[in-house]
């Protein structure tokens, strides 16, 4: 990666979700809801090769990292951990009225945010959240702060103070370049995170997480426009899927796989 | 403007060629149309694409509107989304539906946050419920549950999964009405497009065998002796996740809900124990065989035929018998 850069560098914004370990959450199955106490909360891995390209890009010439999260109170060790690994300014959006949120109410608390913060010059956040799964939040955002956006950004080549050259896996892989400011959403292929050391994890301890409330964006965006109040979707049911039956005729033995074989051949699954 | 009500459907293209995607959406919104009575709509941007727009005529929409300019031949996130927000408020459709691609959740969001209305992502189904709503059907928790859901704002906007929906046969003789519409203007959206990079090395979602290595393999050289047996099915090479992560194999080839969701006729799983996560992006395929050792292995329970067996014992006999029997076939020809 090439970084160009003067002076007091790039204003760089990480936007970070706490989620539950996905591999280990379970769920009531009369009522479908999470049971949030299964599994222990994390960072949304993909946020975390967003903040790991932030402190590259910041190593390289100088800059400033502020992370932003919108979550209940529990997600501060999210944002320590964030201070930990190099952010200089940690942001917890938590209020009631936040909650409930679907994406675009979810995006419209974390746009006023970043306004009221004056803007960045680049926004990274990761390419979605392991829980929610939607990947929207990261366009949406762009959207309402009117900034171009490249999404599943699996390379940074090039950064200057004007624009950044990425690379975007839509499949094929594109070169983009992008004008500044904009937002990028990134791929687990990036990078590899750092792990903070102790000594970073001791020190984050002592910073401040500021905690701003619905109330505080109101300047940048209608209250009405968070949380439930403000969601356009709602979920109406939950449904457990059915175990789909299927044959399960099991083979074992010495002979096994030329049963398999023989079905397989009758199934005209072997193509000649 | 618009005389009736309308579903609109967005045409993806690459290299003015439409993605089929689109083809599964016209049928899944000829579907709702007639329950709710209204028209199919689709949407088609990008250069050369006339020709094309019959198509989605015969794969059921009654109107295309077609935004051809050598401008839009390479996708601008910016400049479609301006044409679709121009175009929807115009034509004032009740439900959008975008195919769940990269392309299609990199533009949708952006549509739907200027829009100011609901966007459901990755969507596997689409109801109609008593009121005539529609129900969007979505996987949440890697597959572990569906939650039904409700928009509550127009458009009701979706991006729907591809290879879920089934595509519908064309027809050849469907009257529809095409509709060249100019484009807002084209403003420096403040991206540029700089080409091709490199292409994907093997497009997973589309093939109809898949031979999928896992945990069960023990070094990153075994995963030939599967490519040799995909190949001799006429297959493709794929894994579970953890041989993506261990840097194995590249993401293309990843079946799983973080990788790619796949629909093959036949999806062999070697060495894959049947994680909820890989479950969810193979358990529609059509026939399932699982090699695995351990007979506790979820897998079976998914399958529709298994070997309990060490598939480093299993595998070489197979592709030694489908040598002998392409061999045959040689000798006789």
């Amino acid at each position: 990666m090439i970084v160009w850069m003067t002076e007091t560098g790039l204003r760089i914004g990480v936007l970070i979700k706490q989620v539950p370990d996905i591999e280990k959450v379970r769920f009531d199955v009369e009522t479908g809801r999470i049971d949030r106490s299964s599994a222990a909360a994390e960072t949304n891995p993909f946020d975390l090769n967003a903040l790991e390209a932030a402190i590259q890009i910041k190593e390289k010439f100088g800059g400033f990292i502020t992370v932003i999260s919108m979550g209940p109170k529990q997600a501060e060790s999210s944002l320590r951990d964030a201070l930990a690994r190099g952010a200089d300014r940690a942001i917890l959006l938590t209020d009631k009225r936040f909650a409930g949120a679907d994406t675009i109410a979810t995006s419209r608390a974390l746009a006023a945010a970043i306004r009221k913060l004056g803007g960045f010059d680049l926004i990274l956040c990761g390419e979605k959240t392991v829980d929610g799964d939607t990947g929207q939040v990261g366009p949406e955002v762009a959207e309402l702060l009117d900034i171009p956006h490249v999404a599943y950004v699996c390379e940074i080549r090039d950064v200057s103070a004007e624009k950044v050259v990425v690379v975007s896996d839509m499949g094929d892989k594109y070169l983009y370049e992008a004008k500044l400011p904009a937002l990028l959403t990134v791929t687990k292929e990036l990078n590899t995170p750092r792990l903070p050391s102790l000594k970073d994890v001791l020190k984050a301890r002592k910073k401040q997480i500021e905690i701003w409330d619905a109330d505080s964006l109101s300047e940048y965006e209608g209250v009405n426009k968070f949380g439930i109040r403000g969601s356009k979707t709602l979920v109406v049911k939950v449904v457990i899927p059915g175990t789909e039956h299927r044959k399960g005729a099991i083979f074992k033995g010495e002979d096994a796989a030329e049963k398999l074989f023989k079905i397989l051949e009758e199934g005209g699954l072997i193509k000649p | 403007m618009s005389n009736g009500k309308g579903i609109l459907i967005y045409a993806e293209t690459s290299d003015s060629k439409i993605h089929p995607v689109s083809f599964e959406l016209l049928g899944k919104a000829r579907e709702i149309a007639e329950k709710v009575e209204m028209e199919v709509w689709s949407v088609i941007i990008g250069y050369r694409v006339r020709e094309e727009a019959k198509e989605l005529i015969y794969y059921g929409a009654d109107k295309v509107y077609v935004y051809d300019r050598e401008q839009l031949k390479d996708f601008d996130v910016i400049v479609y989304k301006d044409i679709l927000v121009n175009l929807v408020k115009k034509i004032e459709p009740e439900i959008f539906l975008i195919g769940a691609t990269p392309l299609g959740r990199s533009l949708a969001p952006r549509v739907a946050a200027a829009l100011d209305t609901g966007l459901t992502a990755d969507c596997v189904d689409l109801q109609v419920d008593e009121n005539k709503n529609l129900i969007q059907i979505r996987p949440a928790f890697t597959g572990n549950i569906l939650a039904h859901i409700k928009t509550n704002s127009k458009p009701v906007m979706s991006t729907i999964r591809y290879k879920v929906m089934k595509k519908p046969q064309p027809d050849p003789t469907r009257k529809g009405e095409i509709i060249i519409e100019d484009p807002p203007e084209i403003a420096d959206s403040g991206l540029r497009n700089l080409g091709k990079v490199s292409e994907r090395t093997v497009n997973i979602a589309e093939a109809e065998i898949i031979v999928a290595g896992g945990r069960g393999l023990k070094k990153p050289e075994d995963l030939k002796m599967l490519e040799e047996f995909a190949k001799l099915l006429g297959g493709v090479l794929g894994a579970s996740r953890p041989l993506v992560d261990e840097g194995w194999i590249s993401k293309d080839h990843q079946v799983g809900f973080s990788g790619n969701t796949v629909k093959p006729k036949l999806y062999i799983a070697c060495g894959i124990s049947g994680s909820p996560q890989h479950l969810a992006g193979m358990r529609d395929s059509q026939t399932i065989i699982a090699i695995n050792i351990d007979p506790s292995a979820p897998i079976f329970k998914h399958a529709d035929y298994g070997v309990v067996g060490d598939l480093y014992e299993v595998v070489p006999k197979l592709i030694s018998m489908l040598k002998e029997i392409k061999e045959g076939k040689k000798l006789e020809g």
